[in-house]
């Protein structure tokens, strides 16, 4: 491995940027120099300036004041252009990627000059080989993985030659074989000369890849750090400020089948949406199962299968004796299947109303919100504000709207809304998808807390560690495609990495650097 | 540097005063439009909007009009704002109010003359079945094939204009009217028609209907279920399915109950001031109601303010366009302005302006 040289000139010196916002100050007097061929962690939950800093160094915001300085010269890009002809470039958390188009016209699109499409396909191709990224430039980007299409993303990248390459939380939508294939990719960037400046939250990432840590906490550089010196909890006191307090389990005894799914087929929504094909499960009273997988692969369309929003055909969802197939949400709710989907605005809460009628929403059959259809918004508010209370949520009350609450805030009251109801069982999609810390430990106990009074909890995520926390049992879905159920003790990373398809395309890939982990090429 | 700031939620003050703020640069702008014609604006604007009400020489003619106007206006706009609220866009009202009239008038001369206190009863249902059944086509095309229904239900108006027509000139022609086109007069026949219920004041049934129809429609949406799913929908479709929605059911019940409060206002409209069915029966109140609904903020008292207003323009315009010769384009273009204004105000409520650089708040 080499060594990064800090005693040069860095490659990228940060000098005191600031940038506010109304009502909060994203970045205060941040400052931090990037060496040449460096890999350098930049970490922080959510919310605490990761994202505004590095769309400074991108162009793509200007700083109210501070300078940085690249390789010598002054550097303040009016525009992502200008980072680019520097010598920065970036791959974003979510792509911007046109799925009816193929890679290579995708890649050209994201180029100043591209050459002729048959050139720039041959470029694709040996550059594709050269970092062990496998990449076909005729397919089209609609029918690749989530990992396909961060390679992508990657050798557009890589095209230009970039002295500095951002990386705004990677691995997030990758099986650990496609994570392990990454760094393989950044380790030999590193190698070439190339600086990575790789933003996460994932500590034993950060452990294994990066040189160097700048620890961000509310816009502030809390501080710098050796990661492969710093045990992975005292990175996370750094990050989060306080000892965060692991979820405590209590397994309890397992009850009788709650939920059970069964033969589960569903077409697809929409032309880029995913088709359930014959899935099959149970959960019984007391217990977690945590449905593993990148996001895309099915977890939406499930979530509407199970909550009603999608009937599916007689039989496929039964709890105990109810067949709630045909049922709409309403029924199923009356059943006591409660869900919390993923989008938490314009899908589990309606933005612009307030959280009393928010807790209308979805507690009116169970909570008795009504009689003959009129509406008792006294009962109402009460809920809110009891949910406000059990869980925490920050906010002045209940007639505050959910678009004004914190991400981490409003999950808290929507989690919150559906397990104060009693729900005999829950399912939750992405349940601390975009929520800080404090907040999801705070979302994780209390779904343990559920299971342990007897309901039984689904839990769809693409966090393997949150699943690994807090599941007793483990299914991967992959392509609309559900494995068989593995309980959880004992069940390593690579295992799961294997159920959730291993790395996608790589069977195909020639010229692939051989890693620990050698992937069986499940399906893809 | 005068920016735009985003609104952590809307703000209830600025959603009140938008209108008024509406109405202000409406008179303004009207004013120097009408100075621009060669008018004195201050007096145009004192004939539109002061004297029908006060000035002694024609406030006993127009005031009466006021809620004669105002009337059919308030019950529309009141359909299509529930309606507007969830997203279902009903833009052919004119369509239903005519087809609501004409089978209104039709049960009256089919019983002509019959004397019975079924008949007006039967006309009123009538009325109602009648834009309820045509504003139901493009809520069926719309849930079955996924048609829009802004389109449908606006060129279904001008299939009813000459349905109107037809029936003017043919199956509904007073066989007494020596060969003219249109309709007995309903005003002489006493068990049908629709007369004033106090002298003096233009009340007629519509006006009552339209009253109670606010006060509906105001528990409907603020204490009902339906109320609560309509707003849910419109502003996120995706969570309103989550709460139990069936968006197909949901359209339909807009698409019916706003059609058949605008055939409604038909039948009363016939079998009232205007007496009888003729080939130009209709005069716009099922577009202008469009204006209503977005003036009153969709909302049913805003609605009830608001109509009173436009019937007052109305009222209004043609007084200046014979005092003071202005021409009918002009006030149509005044009234035009006032939505024009409204649609601009409004993005004060969601946002606030700020002048100066950006700082911390």
């Amino acid at each position: 491995m080499t060594q990064p040289n800090s005693q040069e000139a860095p490659l990228l010196r940060i000098n005191a940027l600031t940038k506010a916002y109304p009502g909060v100050i994203a970045n205060e007097d941040v400052s931090f120099d990037i060496g040449t061929a460096e890999i350098h962690a930049l970490l922080g939950e959510n919310g605490a300036g990761k994202s505004t800093l590095v769309k400074m160094i991108y162009g793509l915001v200007k700083p109210d004041s501070g300078q940085m300085v690249f390789a010598g010269a002054p550097f303040a890009p009016p525009a992502p252009a200008a980072a680019r002809q520097t010598g920065v470039a970036m791959v974003f958390q979510h792509f911007s990627l046109f799925e009816a188009l193929n890679v290579a016209e995708n890649v050209a699109l994201g180029m100043e000059n591209p050459p002729a499409m048959g050139q720039l396909a041959e470029r694709i191709t040996s550059v594709s080989r050269a970092y062990g990224l496998p990449l076909d430039p005729a397919r089209r980007v609609g029918d690749l993985s989530a990992g396909e299409r961060q390679r992508v993303e990657i050798v557009r990248c890589l095209l230009q030659d970039p002295k500095l390459l951002i990386m705004d939380e990677p691995t997030s939508v990758l099986t650990p074989q496609e994570v392990e294939i990454l760094f393989e990719t950044l380790r030999k960037l590193r190698a070439e000369g190339t600086s990575i400046l790789y933003i996460s939250h994932k500590l034993e990432e950060i452990r294994t890849l990066c040189d160097r840590a700048t620890i961000l906490r509310r816009g502030k550089v809390v501080a710098k750090t050796d990661p492969q010196q710093a045990s992975a909890s005292e990175l996370a006191e750094m990050m989060v400020g306080t000892a965060l307090k692991p979820a405590a389990r209590v397994t309890g005894m397992k009850g009788a089948v709650m939920l059970e799914v069964r033969g589960l087929s569903m077409a697809a929504p929409s032309d880029f949406g995913t088709a359930l094909k014959d899935l099959s499960f149970q959960v019984n009273a007391g217990e977690i199962l945590g449905i593993g997988g990148v996001a895309g692969n099915g977890q939406d369309e499930l979530l509407l299968a199970l909550s009603g929003e999608i009937t599916t055909a007689a039989g496929t969802v039964r709890m105990q004796d109810d067949d709630l197939s045909q049922q709409g949400p309403l029924e199923r709710r009356r059943a006591g299947l409660l869900c919390a989907p993923e989008e938490r605005l314009g899908h589990a809460a309606v933005p612009d109303m307030s959280l009393t009628e928010n807790a209308m929403l979805t507690a009116r059959v169970r909570e008795n919100m009504d009689k003959a259809g009129m509406l008792d918004w006294g009962a109402a508010r009460s809920f809110a504000q009891d949910v406000i209370k059990a869980f925490d949520v920050r906010t002045p009350g209940p007639a505050t709207a959910a678009q004004a609450l914190s991400g981490g805030n409003l999950q808290k009251f929507v989690v919150g809304r559906e397990i104060l109801q009693q729900p005999s069982v829950l399912v939750v999609n992405q349940p601390t998808w975009g929520v800080d810390a404090a907040a999801a430990a705070a979302i994780r106990q209390a779904l343990l807390d559920l299971a342990a009074q007897g309901a039984a909890v689904v839990m769809i995520s693409q966090d393997l560690d949150e699943i690994l926390e807090i599941a007793d049992r483990f299914v991967a879905l992959n392509g609309g495609q559900l494995s068989a159920s593995e309980p959880v003790e004992g069940l390593t990373l690579e295992r799961i990495g294997l159920m959730l398809g291993g790395a996608h395309g790589m069977e195909v890939a020639q010229g692939a650097p051989a890693h620990a982990t050698a992937p069986q090429g499940g399906p893809s | 540097m005068i920016r735009l700031e985003r609104r952590p939620q809307p703000s209830r003050l600025w959603v009140w005063c938008t209108p008024l703020l509406a109405v202000a640069l409406t008179m303004l702008a009207g004013g120097l439009m009408f100075a621009a014609l060669g008018k004195d604006p201050i007096e145009a604007i004192r004939t539109i909007f002061f004297d029908p009400l006060f000035n002694p020489q024609f406030a006993s003619y127009s005031r009466p009009q006021l809620l004669v106007k105002a009337g059919p206006l308030i019950l529309i706009a009141i359909g299509l704002a529930l309606g507007f609220r969830a997203g279902v866009w009903n833009i052919g009202a004119e369509g239903q109010y005519i087809m609501g009239a004409i089978c209104g008038a039709a049960v009256a001369l089919a019983l002509y003359p019959l004397d019975s206190p079924i008949v007006f009863p039967a006309m009123v249902l009538a009325g109602l079945l009648g834009g309820f059944a045509w504003a139901m086509i493009p809520g069926v095309l719309r849930t079955a094939f996924n048609t829009n229904e802004i389109l449908v239900s606006l060129l279904l108006v001008y299939v009813a204009e000459q349905i109107l027509a037809a029936m003017a000139l043919g199956l509904l022609r007073n066989p007494d009217g020596g060969g003219f086109p249109g309709s007995r007069n309903l005003q002489q026949y006493p068990s049908a028609a629709n007369l004033e219920l106090i002298a003096g004041t233009g009340m007629h049934w519509g006006v009552v209907t339209a009253f109670i129809t606010v006060i509906l429609a105001y528990i409907v949406l603020t204490r009902h279920v339906l109320g609560f799913h309509i707003r849910v929908t419109g502003s996120s479709p995706r969570a309103a399915r989550f709460a139990g929605v069936v968006p197909a059911r949901l359209i339909l019940i807009c698409l019916g109950v706003s059609g058949a409060l605008a055939g409604m206002a038909g039948l009363y409209e016939v079998a009232g001031p205007a007496g009888q069915i003729t080939i130009d029966f209709n005069s716009g109140y099922g577009f202008t109601a469009i204006i209503v609904a977005f003036l009153g903020r969709l909302h049913p008292v805003g609605i009830l303010l608001a109509g009173l207003l436009m019937a007052l323009t109305y009222i209004g315009g043609e007084l200046a366009q014979f005092m003071l010769g202005l021409p009918a384009a002009a006030i149509q273009l005044f009234q035009g302005m006032l939505l024009f204004f409204l649609l601009g105000v409004d993005v004060l409520s969601n946002y606030r302006i700020r002048i100066g650089r950006p700082g911390v708040a």
